[in-house]
């Protein structure tokens, strides 16, 4: 199989890490070898995050290059269109309807983006927009699945078992995040659903 | 212990957790590091092996050294981590250990930043490797990290060495699947020690004859290197030969899959021997490493032809684009990349502070002190951006209070002042520290004193009263050490209380005498404060003056424009800690604690 390539980006605190990490196993347990890595440091809350995942028979080059996603999942409508030259011609974008505002914006020291719906669409105009944080709060009732539902969503793209999903986020939130499982389950069905 | 680790299957971990695990199933005994990107999950990770490594936080890189050195003397196999401006701090000891030479194994790892994500300069430190004439193993993804660390202890005891590991961001950070084997973590039993001081002790009498054994050694070494299977020749279309090494290895595949390779994990000494085999049968040579060239070099020393190309690689980190700008240049067959500019008209991301921490009040009250304020290096370096802008210079670990005493003993007019974390001082903070005191110099020193390791995610310092593994541990203070050395004008002042920090800094910039000032603020972070309590924005009585905004916490978004260009100053619940730091700020009383 052709390698899959699949970059995450948002902003650091929105679980993108963890949303890598089950992607990763999930690949893992499906039989691929997989390549996982952070691209921007992580530690800084509110800091753009990138992370890349990349999984098939044999995987070389643990980063993916420029314009070659064949999936891009972006967490932030502003971080979409920055990061949208990372997507392959005929790669998919995955977005969750979320805006966070920069500190640099709220504060005044750099203007807000124009007409942001119109740079989304111009950047990636095939995108397929889930209203992540609305179905989240309102029908997991838990905004910090938000993640999850993207992660679902992810799932309907790949050549993945679903079981493998389900395994791997098993595995990720064992111990004592067990308690966590139900809810992100729903979040990952409805994600699911919703594309 | 994870779950996985008990079963011999492959699992996924980072090149951090991977040389964790190879250390406890190396049977090392004894680990030892000062925290620094990208290395600090190294430690992070011998700590779930406690049971067999005992592991610590050294207070810097020079002390994590010794004390590994300490007990490879003593015949236990130890290892030592560190970011790569971590070995210039340890250079002192490595640079006669690598004559004393290993009893039990002795690893250390430098982990390099190419492409600086998060340091302050790039450095290869192959070439200090190769300076103390040790061994340097390469690995170029998680497994090769797992297995070239039980491959480092081997060849430290047999060659009676320290081996660097040189691992990079990428190298690192990336999770890939490992194949564990029979996975086993054991406490190893010493190599008896024997007392023996014309090894351990080079007076010039013993150490001249050691300088010539270490010159032996690598003679002996590099025969070793030459059979050795770290490195290997993988055959394919023999018009151009790679010579690669880490994870350059790893873009060569990526980039020129067909072409003979020669992988080479053992990179110092050179086996010379087999690039000269593997020139010879291949028609171009090309070496691909990352940052210097280091292999290059030799290899050209050697009186062996090398491609030379247009492309810039030899600085900032690789990657398979760059090399498929090499493969443009060199073949023709695939087109050029042009990297995509950032798109300026998006706004930004950068690092900040976060909300209420304990140092954004003190660059306030330095800033507006009109100080000269020599900075260090921790979280408290962004104190040098807008809108603070309160620092001057940084230029590494522990170098603020001696940079302020240069100053002053120049005769530089002023306010003069020096900030460093606590971490910091403990660092390398406490030799400048007494060195001022010593001369009389008249320095003010700053501790930003937030009682964790903050910037590199969190760890414990001799301040935090926990030690890696989370046991207890004795706290030390600050200015109980200022006071041991003789300091007469310590001063502990909350950092949340900004009068009374202004008052105090002022006084000791002008007392004309070496001072200490702890600014105590816990790293809201690491105590769990983050939400601690919540400010509002009276509406009505804003002036839309501006000031506040100067703090620039991320807590403060802008909110009505009342006059052109004068916004009022609204503040986010979801961000704010409730740290009043912008209600002292506020002339009018317009921001109150509702929570
Ligand atoms: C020689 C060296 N070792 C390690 C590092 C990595 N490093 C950068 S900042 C820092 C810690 C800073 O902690 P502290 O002084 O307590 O400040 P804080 O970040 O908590 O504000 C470390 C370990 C470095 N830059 N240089």
């Amino acid at each position: 199989m052709k390698t899959v390539n699949v970059s995450l980006v948002g902003v650091g605190g929105q679980g993108i890490i963890l949303t890598a990490d089950m992607l990763a196993k999930a690949a893992a347990l499906a039989g691929y070898e997989v390549k996982k890595s952070e691209i921007h440091g992580m530690s800084q809350r509110g800091g753009s995050v990138t992370s890349q995942v990349r999984f098939g028979d044999r995987v070389s080059s643990p980063i993916i290059q420029e314009g070659r996603s064949d999936i891009l999942v972006a967490f932030d409508r502003l971080e979409a269109v920055r990061t949208a030259h990372e997507l392959a011609p005929d790669g998919k974008a995955v977005v969750a309807n979320v805006d966070l505002v920069p500190v640099t914006v709220s504060s005044g020291l750099q203007p807000a983006v124009e007409d942001l719906d119109g740079r989304l669409k111009a950047a990636l105009p095939n995108a397929l927009v889930v209203d992540a944080m609305t179905i989240a709060r309102e029908q997991v009732g838990n905004e910090r699945t938000m993640n999850m539902v993207l992660a679902g969503a992810l799932a309907k793209l790949l050549p993945l078992p679903k079981e493998c999903w389900t395994e791997a986020m098993h595995q990720l939130l064992a111990g004592r995040k067990a308690k966590l499982i139900p809810a992100n389950e729903k979040a990952f069905e409805l994600g699911h659903a919703s594309v | 212990m994870n779950e996985e680790t008990k079963k011999p299957h492959k699992v996924f971990l980072s090149g951090n957790e991977a040389i964790a695990h190879g250390a406890a199933q190396a049977g090392c005994r004894v680990a030892s590091a000062y925290p620094g990107t990208p290395s600090t999950e190294i430690l992070e990770n011998i700590a779930k092996f406690k049971d067999t490594i005992n592991c610590e936080w050294a207070v810097n890189e020079k002390v994590a050294m010794e004390t590994a050195i300490g007990a490879s003397i003593g015949g236990a196999r130890s290892l030592c981590a560190m970011k790569h401006v971590g070995l210039n701090v340890a250079m002192d000891p490595l640079m006669t250990f690598c004559y004393v030479g290993a009893t039990g194994g002795f690893v250390f790892v430098s982990a390099d930043d190419p492409g600086m994500h998060s340091s302050q300069n790039e450095q290869d430190n192959r070439n200090l490797a190769k300076f103390a004439r040790i061994p340097i193993l390469e690995p170029s993804d998680s497994q090769e990290a797992y297995d070239m660390t039980q491959a480092a202890f081997e060849i430290s005891e047999k060659f009676r060495v320290p081996v660097m590991i040189r691992m990079t961001t990428r190298t690192s950070h990336s999770s890939s699947l490992v194949d564990l084997g029979d996975f086993k973590p054991a406490v190893r039993d010493l190599i008896p020690y024997v007392k023996d001081i014309k090894r351990t002790i080079p007076v010039p009498a013993f150490a001249k004859g050691q300088r010539l054994a270490a010159q032996e050694r690598t003679e002996t070494m590099r025969a070793a290197g030459e059979a050795s299977a770290l490195n290997r020749v993988e055959k394919g279309d023999s018009r151009l030969g790679f010579v690669t090494s880490a994870v350059a290895y790893q873009y060569v595949k990526e980039i020129f899959p067909e072409f003979s390779i020669l992988k080479l994990g053992w990179t110092n000494p050179l086996p010379r021997k087999l690039v000269e085999d593997f020139a010879k049968g291949v028609e171009r040579l090309v070496v691909v490493e990352e940052l210097d060239p280091f292999l290059e070099d030799q290899i050209k020393a050697m009186g062996i032809q090398v491609v030379g190309h247009e492309t810039e690689l030899n600085m900032l980190e690789l990657n398979a684009d760059r090399l498929q700008n090499l493969r443009h240049e060199l073949l023709g067959d695939v087109p050029a990349v042009t990297p995509a500019k950032p798109d300026a008209t998006l706004p930004t991301r950068p690092p900040t502070l976060c909300a209420g921490c304990g140092h954004r009040s003190v660059f306030y009250v330095l800033h507006k002190l009109g100080a000269i304020v020599n900075g260090d290096i921790g979280c408290y370096t962004l104190g040098a951006f807008a809108p603070l802008n309160a620092m001057d210079s940084t230029i590494c670990m522990g170098a603020s209070i001696n940079v302020s005493a240069g100053m002053k003993k120049a005769g530089v007019k002023g306010r003069i002042c020096s900030v460093l974390g606590d971490s910091t001082f403990f660092h390398s903070g406490l030799t400048g520290a007494l060195s001022a005191y010593y001369n009389g110099t008249p320095v003010t020193t700053v501790v930003l004193d937030n009682r964790i390791t903050a910037m590199t995610g969190q760890q414990d310092n001799p301040g935090t009263g926990r030690t890696l593994t989370g046991d207890p541990a004795p706290v030390t203070e600050i200015g109980e050490v200022a006071k041991a050395m003789g300091y007469r004008r310590v001063t502990t002042v909350s950092a949340d209380d900004m009068q009374e920090l202004e008052k105090t800094l002022a006084e000791a910039m002008d007392s004309g005498e070496p001072a200490l000032v702890i600014a105590h603020a816990p790293c809201r972070i690491a105590a769990k404060l983050t939400k601690e309590g919540l400010c509002e924005v009276d509406a009505s009585v804003c002036k839309a003056c501006g000031a506040c905004f100067r703090l620039g916490c991320p807590a403060m978004t802008r909110g009505a424009e009342i006059r052109k260009g004068a916004y009022q100053m609204k503040i986010d619940p979801t961000l704010c800690s409730g740290c009043k730091q912008c209600r002292q700020v506020c002339k009018f009383g317009a921001i109150k604690k509702v929570r």
